[in-house]
């Protein structure tokens, strides 16, 4: 059946629409996480601390943070696979473009592939940044958590590279969830509605919450 | 109406083809868009050129056999066929762009023709039911629910002129496929092949190089029958529910 399912091009999409929506639930929590940045160091530094702790005793310190690790790099993994091979397969299909050219879709749709690969580098760098802090642009300490994101957007590219990439992820969420939907069978003609407009709060909702705490540091809130 | 056509010339498949610039006068604006070509190629006969190739067939907007891409639209400005496009569409002066549907898996026969054989391998991998041939049966014999006669008949409109695909920026046939697929699918009559059916139209699909589906929705914008969009997530999860099915065969 796996077979079957990563042989087809509607298989591909299925883990596509899978592997999206496991990021998405990510995304909310992690947003969620990021907005007791404005309770005060103690408060985040406080929730930072705790997500090591998550399930003690039966897990040990950290266990659940690798396990929610190791499923997110493969979601990310499986997703970025899955749409270079049906990109690839996609510009193969339409191998000459028309001489009268008239887009039709909308921008969401028409930037999901460069979109996901800015996402993808700001995934990278965000990483590189806020978690082992090998590029962070402070003195990075571990266990500060408050600190180190104060310091991140207190240098203009902080502040650029993540708006730009916030914006991007809106973008990818508003048609990449309502695609989803489409993808797992989920979508009817009485369901369309509701599907969009989920996709958009989505995509306003997280981008605005992602979005604050860059705004907060700018304008002194968070300091 | 004066105008000036700008349409696609290919000698044949192999040939390398250019845009190539004609003049036409004297249309009618209640000519068909098939009737104005028919009055260039008349002029090019006259004139002793190579008349412009193009399919047509029942020209009553039912065979699906004219194509056509207008001013980067499949079959034109209206949605209907483009021998039910009439001039009357364009204005006096218009400089009109005509090109053949593109698709790797539509390859240029010749101009404004293609070869769409990949439909028909299509619909040969599922896209029928079995049923003993002979005296008609008894009308009654198998009771359909009104409201999935109505969803069959919707998706049997389709007439496989694949605009759909000249349409989908990633060249892919889902629309055509899910149409099929759901028609068959959703009547009793195709209810024992339901699932083989829709899983080896899909294979078909892939195997003759139709691109994915991201959505675009622009198949659908383009349908001259107009089959819905959600006719793909429909055939999406009856593809979901046939490989869950044959897993656990």
């Amino acid at each position: 059946m796996a077979r079957t399912v990563w042989d087809s091009t509607v298989g591909k999409k299925t883990v596509m629409a899978v592997s999206g929506l496991i990021m998405l639930l990510y995304l909310v929590v992690h947003m969620i996480g990021n907005l007791k940045i404005f309770f005060g160091p103690g408060e985040f530094n406080h929730y930072a601390h705790w997500l090591r702790t998550v399930g003690e005793p039966f897990m040990h310190y950290e266990w659940t943070l690798w396990v929610i690790r190791v499923v997110l790099l493969a979601a990310v993994v499986a997703h970025a696979v899955s749409a270079y091979q049906l990109s690839r397969r996609d510009i193969k299909a339409r191998p000459r473009t028309y001489v009268h050219r008239k887009p039709r879709a909308g921008y969401a749709t028409r930037t999901m592939r460069w979109g996901g690969v800015i996402l993808g580098l700001f995934i990278v760098w965000h990483i590189l940044d806020l978690t082992t802090g090998t590029v962070h642009s402070g003195g990075f300490e571990t266990g500060k958590p408050y600190q180190n994101v104060v310091d991140t957007f207190s240098t203009w590219y902080g502040n650029a590279v993540y708006i730009v990439a916030m914006l991007a992820l809106g973008l990818h969420i508003r048609h990449g969830f309502w695609s989803a939907a489409q993808t797992l069978g989920a979508g009817s003609r009485a369901r369309d509605r509701a599907l969009k407009t989920v996709a958009n709060v989505l995509a306003l909702l997280l981008t605005a919450g992602f979005i604050a705490v860059p705004v907060g540091v700018m304008t002194g809130v968070v300091s | 109406m004066k105008l000036t056509l700008r349409v696609w010339r290919q000698k044949n498949a192999d040939a390398e083809g250019t845009m190539s610039t004609y003049e036409v006068d004297g249309i009618s604006p209640d000519m068909s868009f098939l009737e104005m070509l028919d009055t260039l190629n008349e002029e090019l006969i006259l004139k002793g050129e190579d008349p412009v190739a193009f399919d047509h067939d029942c020209r009553e907007g039912i065979c699906g056999m004219c194509s056509l891409v207008i001013n980067g639209e499949a079959h034109g400005p209206e949605r209907t066929t483009t021998c039910q496009l009439h001039m009357r569409s364009f204005r006096d002066g218009d400089t009109i762009d005509i090109e053949p549907w593109r698709a790797a898996a539509f390859p240029v026969v010749k101009d404004l023709v293609v070869d769409r054989s990949a439909f028909d391998r299509i619909i040969q991998a599922g896209g029928y039911i079995t049923a003993p041939t002979g005296s008609a049966p008894e009308a009654h014999a198998t009771p359909v629910p009104k409201p999935d006669a109505d969803y069959a008949f919707e998706h049997a409109e389709c007439i496989g002129c694949g605009a759909c695909v000249a349409a989908c920026p990633n060249g892919a046939a889902m629309l055509f496929t899910s149409a099929k697929v759901n028609h068959l699918n959703v009547l009793p009559q195709g209810a024992p092949e339901r699932e083989t059916r829709v899983l080896d139209m899909v294979a078909q699909m892939d195997e003759e190089g139709f691109g994915g589906c991201t959505l675009a929705g622009e198949c659908a914008t383009a349908c001259p029958k107009g089959i819905p969009l959600t006719s793909i997530t429909r055939m999406n999860r009856e593809w979901l529910r046939a490989t869950r099915k044959a897993g656990k065969r």
